[in-house]
């Protein structure tokens, strides 16, 4: 089981921990970790955990459930892992057919954190981000990549991004890590979403992509998907022939996406594939120059119905990848300031993070310290 | 009168117990070409000057399954697999013939491709071939819904129709537990020991007739229970390797106690290792390894160690090694290498040729530069130490395997054995070893060398049943009784719960027990909503009953007289 700490190294929960934590989501992201400790201490090359409740679209402020996420069960993972056995750099690929905007908030400035989800198109689909230009902070500008996706995208279309814009990324950032966000709803027959991806390719991407950890994410076709979908996935990281995992009524011909789509898919990964190449002069066109980077944001809850209206504040730093602090109000009456000290922090970041949380102004209902250097958390 | 007999590989042990009391005991070497002759002379032997009509039961436990499988005299066994998507299915042919089929039913029991009687019929014609003996017929998910099963099994009936009825054992009958590969095996393993036990059974019965003994006769299976004959006809797999169990209700009756605790019957050539938890055996998790098989036969956990009186020993680079083989008598008795018990007749602690036993030491000393005492009571610590580590590392593993239920992980328990109790040949002699090694409190009973035949003695009926009830499909199965019907959209756990503890009393009735055996109580329970769409359209609802296995009653020994 995790515990609050865990939570407390990823996340802003408002007002506390235990007034939004509940048991499950701390058993959900104790089993992840401990298939990433299975794989950490090479008692396992590969992990998968099956648990639930999932967690891509918790953010780093938590004021409640968003798209049936509460806390971010790969980051909880992830930050504990890096806790007790050193810094590693890490890629997360998001499968699941929603915008992975919990963990791109959580990794937006890290650079060693590279995030990839692949997704059908925000405009079409909760939580309507993920959209190429969404491209990271100061510190980590080209490392949060977005893969918008049209309806009705097929086993093709995944394939061909996967080929063409995830692995080669994948072999250029050489990470020590990777990590599959595995979401299982973009299965032609999911009931919430518009996708024609199948148990064969999901068990082939996993094939190609050979990550080293998959965590479940969403999948709401529990009959007639889930059950074939992890068995592939499981098949395929156990390096097992998943050839005769076919869902019921599966018909190859029938699922097999249109040319316009073909064409689509295409463009979209050579514009994301270009930016990532290009990320250096973009990072000296868009950001170069600033000691400060803002980002305003409304974010919606949909399952508690509640709106969050944020401002981030990034320091360019060219020591480490910057303090930076979120000031955040939701329409259930909280205003709260939260500052983060990344790991990499350097000596001045650190000081100038325990000054705004001494010096906070009076107006906030909490304010936060997440000092991820000394692995210390403070609210008042 | 309670008559218990155990039949083991080297020794057969029979006890008689009237009212509580153990009245005579009985051991003798087991013929392996023989064994129902071993048995009847014991049998014989035991009830010599008892009247036999007063006999209320005869409880045995057999290797004649175990026997057929280690000596390779099983039946051939045509195997009919209907393996569904999934994993590649080769790895499940086990048989002599195997013939994999189309058609297909889901985890819920829906029937998604339907049979194709054609395949069956062309299979026949290569089992008829091969003379194939019996057959076993698995369908993916039977325990859901087994009509597939059914239906092969009527084909293969009236493709066979010419002969005696043919033997076929059906997957939904092995188990409730869904586990696909360890059906196919436990269904296999059934079919291909069925004629062995179906001759013994015969020959039990008619002998028994012969004598004029009315007594009802129960099999022991390997979970500590027993079945009576016409069920163990039926599925002779759960007797296979009750031996261990057998040890295990012995110490359990000799030396009853409500708290953790490691048992220890330590034989000839192996000692075997189990734990209490409160006093509750612990069982292995899914069923028992058979041959090289893994099946869905419930069994008690056990782990062995080649480790015994009769174990070889050796010097290897200056350190002792005793086993894992036997490799014959202790030296002492005639037999080719030194041998704990060697030590033990050395040492004056057991009866033997002290000269002989004295010349294995000075063999083994004189490699060590060590005084034949010394190397005699340095081979008992040994043994106590090899037992101490191997019990700590199965208590390691044990209490580090992975949880199945949230309630496990969140409430789970750990065992902390309180004591150690032992029973076997040299137990008396290694109890004060092992208890200064473990620093526990250590008790062998007053019958410690019989004590496997008094658990087989007072072993009562055993039986576990799955009750699977889908409420949005109106139906309910047991899987392990046959039983598929009708239920409303309404049925509750609660009534599932009670279906459930009137269902496995029925069934241990059937296996002979009597109302008093009748300690029912549910083992696990689950209820979840299904959801299709967006809808929530039933409850998944899961209940597991069972008898718990148990003494008919407890037998009050001295303690470390
Ligand atoms: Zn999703
Ligand atoms: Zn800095």
């Amino acid at each position: 089981m995790a515990d609050e700490r865990d939570v407390e190294r990823v996340h802003f929960c408002v007002p506390d921990v235990k007034s939004r934590v509940t048991q499950s989501h701390l058993i959900s992201a104790g089993g992840a970790i401990r298939a990433f400790k299975a794989v950490m201490n090479k008692k396992v090359e590969k992990a998968f955990a099956l648990i639930r409740p999932p967690g891509h679209h918790a953010q780093r402020v938590v004021y409640g459930d968003r798209g049936f996420c509460i806390i971010n069960i790969e980051a909880v993972m992830l930050e504990r892992i890096r806790q007790e056995y050193g810094d590693l750099r890490v890629a997360i690929v998001d499968t699941d057919c929603h915008h992975g905007d919990g963990t791109q908030d959580i990794y937006w400035n890290d650079k060693d954190t590279l995030f990839i989800s692949f997704h059908q198109d925000g405009r079409t689909l909760y939580p309507g981000t993920g959209f190429i230009d969404e491209f990271g902070g100061p510190g980590a500008y080209g490392y949060n990549i977005n893969i918008p996706l049209p309806p009705a995208t097929g086993e093709e279309g995944f394939l061909y991004v996967l080929d063409n814009v995830v692995l080669p990324i994948l072999d250029e950032y050489k990470p020590d890590i990777i990590i599959n966000s595995a979401g299982q709803d973009n299965h032609y027959t999911d009931p919430i979403t518009h996708m024609n991806f199948t148990a064969q390719g999901y068990a082939e991407l996993n094939k190609r992509l050979n990550p080293n950890i998959a965590v479940l994410e969403g999948g709401y076709s529990i009959e007639g998907a889930l059950p074939y979908i992890n068995l592939g996935i499981i098949l395929a990281m156990a390096g097992i022939d998943y050839s005769k995992v076919h869902e019921p009524g599966y018909d190859r011909e029938k699922l097999k996406q249109s040319r316009d789509i073909t064409e689509y898919v295409k463009k979209v990964a050579e514009i994301v594939y270009n930016r990532w190449k290009d990320r250096d002069n973009l990072y000296i066109k868009d950001i170069r120059g600033k000691d400060y980077v803002q980002r305003q944001r409304q974010v919606y809850y949909d399952t508690d119905n509640i709106m969050e209206y944020q401002t981030q504040n990034f320091k360019v730093c060219k020591k480490c990848s910057g303090v930076n602090t979120i000031d955040s109000r939701s329409d259930t009456g909280y205003h709260i300031f939260g500052i983060t000290i990344p790991r990499d922090a350097c000596s001045s970041c650190i000081d100038e993070g325990y000054r705004l949380y001494k010096y906070a102004l009076n107006k906030y209902t909490s304010v936060y310290l997440q000092d991820r250097v000394n692995d210390k958390y403070l609210a008042k | 009168m309670i008559v218990g007999i155990d039949m083991g590989g080297t020794n057969i042990d029979g006890v008689v117990i009237d009212e509580g009391k153990i009245i005579k005991t009985i051991k003798r070497p087991t013929d392996r070409n023989d064994l129902l002759g071993t048995i009847w002379t014991t049998f014989k032997d035991l009830l010599t000057g008892y009247d036999k009509t007063k006999i209320k039961r005869i409880n045995l436990s057999t290797t004649i399954c175990t026997n057929a499988i280690v000596e390779g005299k099983t039946s051939s066994v045509g195997m009919i697999i209907e393996p569904g998507p999934g994993m590649p299915y080769d790895f499940l042919a086990c048989g002599e013939k195997n013939l994999f089929i189309s058609g297909y039913i889901d985890h819920r029991g829906n029937i998604v491709k339907d049979l194709n009687i054609a395949e069956i019929k062309d299979g026949c014609k290569l089992f008829k071939e091969k003379d194939i003996e019996a057959f076993a017929v698995v369908s993916k998910f039977s325990t859901r819904n087994p009509e597939h099963e059914r239906r092969i099994k009527e084909a293969l009936e009236k493709e066979f129709s010419q002969d005696e009825t043919p033997i076929i054992t059906m997957g939904h009958t092995m188990s409730g537990k869904l586990n696909f590969p360890r059906r196919v095996y436990t269904s296999y393993l059934n079919s291909a020991v069925y004629k062995s036990f179906k001759e013994f059974a015969i020959n039990i019965k008619s002998s028994m007739e012969r004598e004029g003994i009315q007594a009802p006769v129960f099999i022991l299976k390997a979970d500590g229970g027993t079945m009576n004959l016409d069920k163990a006809e039926e599925k002779p797999v759960e007797t296979i390797l009750s031996g261990p169990a057998a040890s295990f209700m012995g110490i359990s009756a000799l030396l009853p106690t409500e708290e953790d605790a490691v048992l220890l019957d330590i034989g000839g050539t192996t000692t075997d290792i189990f734990f209490l938890a409160d006093g509750v055996p612990l069982f292995e998790p899914l069923g028992i390894k058979i041959d090289k098989y893994k099946t869905l036969v419930r069994a008690i956990y056990t782990s062995s160690i080649g480790l015994g009186g009769d174990s070889a020993i050796s010097i290897e680079n200056k350190n002792i090694k005793i086993g894992p083989k036997r490799e014959g008598k202790p030296y002492g008795l005639g037999g080719p290498k030194p041998t704990p018990t060697d030590a033990m007749i050395f040492l004056g602690l057991m009866d033997g040729d002290k000269e002989r036993a004295q010349k294995a030491m000075t063999l083994l000393g004189e490699k060590m530069n060590m005084e034949p005492k010394k190397m005699a009571k340095l081979i008992l610590a040994k043994m106590g130490d090899m037992i101490k580590s191997k019990v700590d590392t199965i208590l390691g593993e044990i209490n580090s395997k992975p949880v199945y239920t949230i309630k496990e992980l969140l409430y789970g328990k750990k065992i902390e054995p309180k004591m150690i109790n032992l029973i076997g040949g040299p137990a008396k002699i290694l109890a004060p070893i092992l208890e200064e090694r473990f620093k526990l409190p250590t008790h062998y009973p007053a019958n410690y060398e019989v004590a496997n035949a008094v658990g087989a003695a007072l072993a009562r009926p055993t039986t576990e049943i799955t009750l699977h009830a889908d409420t949005s499909k109106g139906r309910l199965s047991v899987p392990e009784l046959e039983l598929y019907e009708k239920i409303s959209s309404r049925f509750t756990l609660n009534q599932a719960r009670e279906k459930a503890l009137e269902l496995v009393k029925e069934s241990a009735k059937n296996l002979g027990a009597t109302e008093e055996e009748l300690d029912a109580e549910i083992t696990e329970e689950s209820s979840f909503n299904m959801v299709r769409g967006f809808y929530t359209t039933g409850k998944d609802i899961r209940v597991k009953a069972q008898i718990k296995p148990g003494l008919i009653h407890q037998i009050r020994s001295d303690k470390n007289a």
